[in-house]
């Protein structure tokens, strides 16, 4: 069961989504974000689904895959949808009602534009792996240093942070079988009782993730790791041709949604 | 009547996934009270996944496992109860420690099946004795002792429920021969005084043939070889076919019959191969 969370997770492949630079997706879903918020009207909802499906069908990731990640947001979504439906102004439904046309259009945007967000980032951790991605993260960052911000430090946090998260819910997993095995009840009982059940499976993760990060600490001094000053890479980022094609389109991409937006479509 | 019975048992990881594995493939055997059993295989052969079965941890794709002549699988509340008859000692289980004082971890698992603060006692102090934790130990924090101390708290904390079969997965990995040694004794004397079932997971073959009545070796997913030392170390080839060392003594042995000196009889401990040269230099002097 915990197995099947698919935060940060990258399905390895080799189609032009895959191949792209890391710093080019990165902007690129930058751009994606914003002009999914500058979307109004039903136009340009249209163009931005239609963006993303081309871009989903490019990277060869089975749809499947991209709903299973909006699991955990179902109740998110249908909340906003509901409070969305009941709480617009406008002309009933069926007069009397609570409920208006303008809720239902609002809640079907609302709908579409938190699935369009998360299935759109959930795109570029499945294409990138997260070494590329922290990479491209740093680079893109690195102006940032001359005003003393560690760039380099917190992107290699986030790449041990993404890099343990497997593991951690390995052990977990495997804490929680031992504690069953002196007769430790997760499943019943109240929730404070439950939440109380927890703490022989969180002391000892606490345990050894503390006994981990020392260890890691040490082996990555023993290879003479002293932060990013005069760091260099094996894999160097270069930036393709269709890299700059893409941003092209992506730039265009957001001006169009924007002249949309203009003309009220 | 047989303490543990298992039935063309078969079991699967990530079903339905690209993923998916077997890890146990149609297993059929019977483990009867009392008997001290090693359970010999590669790493990923299926040995931590079979005995995972036997507290009901995992559930079988197919096959059933019987304790004490019940399907454990057959109801919620039997797959909890068998939790309290078969102990389970995992693998590294100092990690698993985390109660303040040494005491208190070790009286986890009675306190979990509801015993009387007294009954708790009784049986802290018992699987104390038995697992080599000195009563002084009691008041410390479990994470400030060594190694060897941590694990035998955490066996103790298993024992403490006074399980009739009690299995152990690697219960020496890791720690120093001295330290093997010791819980290895505690083992076999702690079976001798409560006469329960102990299996022990290991990769460690001197140990095996020393301690275990019975050996059970695991290949790929299936059950390829079960009997008692003589019989599975009567193949010495068979055993490293499959990837596994054989006892030093038995490796001594194979390299004699290299040399032409035959000791004709499975030797698996060093007083068996001491006794076979000696009967054979006897022989030779006559």
């Amino acid at each position: 069961m915990l197995k099947d969370i698919t935060l940060g997770q990258y399905f390895p492949g080799d189609t032009i989504v895959h191949r792209l630079d890391p710093r080019t997706k990165l902007i690129l879903v930058v751009l994606y974000i914003i002009a999914l918020f500058q979307a109004e009207g039903w136009v340009s909802y249209a163009v931005v689904l239609a963006v993303s499906v081309l871009c989903m069908l490019l990277s060869h990731i089975r749809p499947k895959n991209l709903f299973r990640g909006l699991k955990p947001m179902l109740i998110i979504i249908t909340l906003t949808a509901l409070l969305n439906i009941f709480y617009t102004d406008g002309t009933p439904v069926v007069p009397g009602w609570i409920i208006t046309w303008e809720g239902i259009a609002r809640a079907v945007k609302m709908i579409l534009r938190i699935v369009l967000l998360i299935t759109g980032t959930f795109l570029l951790t499945y294409t990138t792996s997260p070494i590329a991605l922290t990479d491209g993260l740093e680079m893109l960052l690195s102006p940032l240093k001359k005003w003393k911000v560690p760039v380099h430090e917190m992107t290699m946090m986030m790449s041990m942070a993404l890099r343990f998260i497997p593991t951690l819910i390995e052990e977990t997993d495997k804490i929680m079988s031992a504690q069953r095995a002196r007769g430790a009840d997760f499943e019943t009982g109240s929730l404070v009782r439950r939440a109380t059940a927890l703490i022989p499976v969180l002391v000892p993760l606490f345990v050894s993730s503390f006994r981990r990060a020392d260890e890691l600490a040490v082996a990555m001094e023993c290879r003479c790791y002293h932060g990013g000053e005069g760091r260099t890479r094996m894999k160097q980022l270069v930036m393709s041709s269709a890299d700059h094609v893409a941003l092209l389109l992506g730039v265009l991409f957001l001006a169009g949604i924007i002249v949309l937006k203009l003309l009220g479509l | 009547m047989a303490d543990i019975k298992v039935v063309n048992l078969s079991h699967s990881y990530s079903i339905g996934t690209p993923f998916e594995k077997k890890a146990l493939d149609n297993i059929s055997l019977e483990i009867p009270h009392g008997q001290m059993v090693g359970l010999l295989g590669h790493t990923g052969s299926g040995k931590s996944s079979l005995v995972q079965h036997f507290n009901a941890l995992l559930q079988p794709t197919a096959g059933q496992v019987y304790v004490g002549g019940v399907d454990i699988n057959s109801s919620k509340i039997t797959r909890r109860d068998v939790k309290h008859q078969v102990g389970l000692v995992f693998q590294y289980p100092e990690y698993q420690l985390f109660e303040e004082t040494v005491y208190k971890d070790i009286a986890f698992g009675p306190q979990n099946m509801g015993l009387s603060s007294s009954e708790i006692d009784e049986r802290v102090r018992e699987a104390a004795g038995f697992a080599g934790v000195s009563e002084d130990l009691f008041e410390k924090s479990p994470l400030e002792l060594s190694g060897g101390q941590k694990r035998r708290i955490a066996i103790a904390g298993v024992i403490a429920m006074r399980p009739g079969v009690l299995i152990l997965d690697e219960p020496t990995a890791g720690l120093d021969p001295e330290g093997s040694r010791l819980i290895l004794q505690n083992l076999c004397s702690y079976r001798r005084s409560t006469g329960s079932t102990v299996i022990i997971v290991s990769h460690n073959m001197d140990d095996m043939a020393r301690i275990a009545e019975r050996l059970i070796v695991l290949a790929n997913a299936a059950l390829v070889m079960d009997g008692t030392p003589e019989e599975v170390f009567s193949e010495p080839e068979k055993i490293r076919a499959l990837g596994l060392n054989v006892p030093q003594s038995t490796q001594i042995a194979l390299a004699l019959k290299e040399k032409g000196i035959d000791l004709r009889e499975p030797v698996f401990t060093h007083e068996l191969l001491l006794n076979a040269i000696l009967r054979i230099k006897e022989a030779a002097v006559c």
